[in-house]
């Protein structure tokens, strides 16, 4: 019986062995890509950025594409390190962490390896990478606060419920604010994190709304704070969105929230774009060296009274 | 006679005495750092439903998930003299089953909520059977067995629904999640008091109680007594299965959402909280669940006064911290039996004085 379960085992190995081997063989003429991300169940943001890779990096646009998805900053590292040892043409990052690349991306420099950021940024030195696309938080930020100022409301009481404080989503679209908040243009009602929790928003908004104070915008950092801010503001009958008190200030571009927006019960939904994908495809197929290091990858704000079904279509993002 | 004034002065209330303190301390400071503090108005909300409104009402609503996990962590304290730190995780996988299953369905009707109510109580119930095993059949501490769940229940609760946030849109999900129209008070409240009364009704007429303390205090001799000790422990785990499914089913739908990664996001931490200020011992044995359920209304009452204070979130954790070290080491046996010596030789001192008044 112990003979055959060892034998049983051995063969299992071997067949495994064998399965990756030829796994490895039918490679000739595709473009080999290393894509080291986090895992796609950290958010909608990244799901959608996850198969915008599979599907251009696809074996039908000339790529043959090896993943490897993790929330740890070392096993990015030993998976970056595995893919070079592999021979990968391209190495795609999104990094778990800003530091501890040097020695890797070194050691991708000497094996010939492109490498290329997305989405976050590394604190390396810009020789060691061919360009980074990434998102400009601020301007996001920005694009959302010149959409308000551009509404003209008589005065601006604003509720800012800010992300996980640290995170660069929050530093981007917090610091737009805050400049408003400095110059007096805007008054802060109150400033507070929800670190993301839709539920924590609607504390924080039914709070306000307790202590009697006065407020005509709600600037939420991501959509979900935004859903829990505004069920606050049902409970308590204020009306909100394109034809109510308070106007309601979202993030991300969720397919829901543009469907909030399209019936319009929110006002304003920055997009924050995960699709680097195709830019970064361009730059393979080009052979060119990109202009610049830092690529901005472009974004838009969707307002609620211009928003068509065709816009949530194509840049919703999950269901 | 000595001995029950001595109880009196001390513990009137018995282990419910730390909690009515903390509560009553709360409201003292906040009428008097803001008199109107407690006020209850009657507002409309945006079905123009007449509700109750105000601070009171928050707190009460908002602690309500953290009530119902409390009353089911009391149990499998009292059980195991361990804690289950996987509630959160549960939650978030009980939470997305509902929305699984209401998404599934064409229109969403009052049967299609109560199907996918139970079927979150059948997925969160299993799980908690899972932990129960493994703490009562293979005798694991239970936060190390309950880590496991703890580590991988907002993963599996992704698998469930894909990672964009999904979300549902009902009158009904929304009448569970704030107001039931033409009742003024929110429905998770109701659910709270339904739960009460629920575990009420169990203690009164089975022996539950009873087993579950005496297997607590001493498994073994709980065994020799004819109790199956493994059976209680496994128990006390599926029931705060049914807990965790009632408690996630109302966080859903609050908001009409499922984000795994934050759907009680921290929670089991409070829960393991509220059960130690409710007085109860978290090594195991006697338990009161109503001073869980105070416990609970006091980290509520703790959250809504520092926000009401406008203190910044990312500060609210550190002052939580303070006021329940205080409250924790104010309840610990050597502080309770200080003071109750204390309190003896004053009454000795009182005594002696009216001895020596008397003789004169």
């Amino acid at each position: 019986m112990r003979k055959l379960r060892a034998l049983f085992l051995v063969t299992v190995l071997v067949l495994c062995c064998m399965a990756v081997a030829c796994g490895k063989g039918d490679d000739d003429g595709l473009i080999k890509v290393g894509v080291v991300n986090n895992p796609p169940s950290e958010s909608g943001y990244r799901e959608a950025n996850v198969k915008d890779m599979e599907n251009v990096f696809s074996e039908a646009n000339g790529y043959k594409l090896q993943t490897f998805y993790s929330k740890s900053n070392d096993e990015q590292l030993q998976a970056a390190q595995g893919f070079i040892t592999d021979g990968v043409d391209y190495l795609l990052i999104s990094a778990a962490e800003t530091t501890g690349w040097d020695d890797v991306l070194k050691k991708a420099k000497e094996a010939g390896v492109k490498v290329y950021l997305f989405d976050r940024m590394i604190n390396v030195d810009e020789s060691l990478y061919e360009a980074a696309v990434v998102s400009d938080m601020a301007a996001e930020g920005d694009t959302a606060v010149n959409w308000l100022l551009a509404q003209n409301l008589p005065e601006y009481k604003v509720i800012h419920i800010q992300g996980a404080m640290g995170s660069d989503a929050q530093i981007g679209r917090t610091g737009a604010l805050d400049a408003q908040f400095a110059s007096n243009k805007m008054t802060k009602v109150v400033q507070q994190t929800a670190a993301w929790d839709e539920a924590e928003a609607k504390k924080i908004v039914e709070s306000v709304i307790n202590s009697g104070e006065d407020f005509n915008v709600i600037y939420a950092e991501n959509d979900g704070m935004a859903k829990g801010a505004v069920a606050a503001l049902d409970e308590a009958g204020i009306t909100h969105g394109v034809d109510g008190k308070v106007v309601i200030i979202g993030f991300d571009c969720n397919r829901w929230a543009l469907r909030e927006l399209l019936a319009g019960k929110w006002n304003y939904d920055g997009q924050c774009s995960p699709f680097q994908a195709q830019i970064i495809s361009d730059l393979i197929k080009s052979g060119k060296a990109p202009a610049t290091k830092k690529i901005i990858n472009e974004e838009k704000g969707f307002d609620a009274k211009t928003l068509t079904q065709a816009d949530i279509d194509t840049y919703g993002l999950g269901d | 006679m000595k001995k029950t004034t001595k109880k009196f002065s001390f513990n009137g209330f018995g282990q419910l005495t730390i909690p009515l303190i903390a509560i009553a301390l709360l409201v003292v400071f906040n009428l008097i750092r803001d008199p109107g503090f407690f006020s209850i108005g009657i507002s409309h909300n945006s079905n123009g439903n007449a509700v109750l409104s105000g601070n009171l009402i928050s707190i009460i609503n908002g602690a309500s998930e953290l009530a119902i996990l409390a009353m089911g962590m009391t149990l499998v304290t009292a059980a195991c003299g361990g804690q289950d730190i996987s509630v959160g995780a549960a939650a978030a996988i009980a939470g997305s089953v509902f929305v699984k299953v209401l998404k599934a369905s064409s229109s969403i009707s009052g049967v299609t909520v109560i199907l996918a109510f139970l079927c979150a109580c059948v997925v969160a119930m299993i799980f908690g059977s899972f932990n129960g095993t493994l703490v009562a059949v293979f005798r694991i501490q239970p936060m190390i067995a309950t880590l496991i769940l703890y580590t991988c229940g907002r993963s599996i609760a992704y698998w469930i629904n894909g990672g964009a946030t999904p979300t549902v849109t009902s009158s009904i999900v929304n009448a569970i999640g704030s107001f039931i129209p033409g009742i003024p008070v929110p429905t998770p409240v109701i659910i709270v008091v339904v739960m009460g009364i629920l575990f009420w009704l169990l203690f009164h007429f089975t022996s539950l109680r009873l087993f579950t303390q005496s297997v607590g205090i001493n498994g073994s001799a709980a065994r020799l007594n004819g109790i199956d000790a493994r059976f209680i422990k496994l128990l006390s785990f599926i029931i705060l299965g049914v807990c965790v499914a009632v408690s996630g089913c109302i966080g859903v739908s609050r908001l009409g959402l499922i984000n795994h990664e934050t759907l009680l996001l921290d929670v089991e931490m409070d829960t393991i909280l509220a059960v130690a200020i409710g007085g109860n011992n978290l090594g195991g044995g006697k338990f009161k669940l109503s001073g869980s359920v105070i416990g609970a209304y006091v980290i509520q009452m703790l959250t809504i006064t520092l926000y009401a204070m406008k203190v910044s979130s990312t500060d609210v954790k550190a002052y939580k911290a303070i006021v329940i070290i205080l409250l924790v080491v104010i309840g610990s046996p050597v502080i309770k039996e200080k003071f109750s010596r204390f309190l003896a030789r004053l009454s000795d001192k009182r005594r002696k004085v009216s001895v020596k008044g008397a003789e004169e």
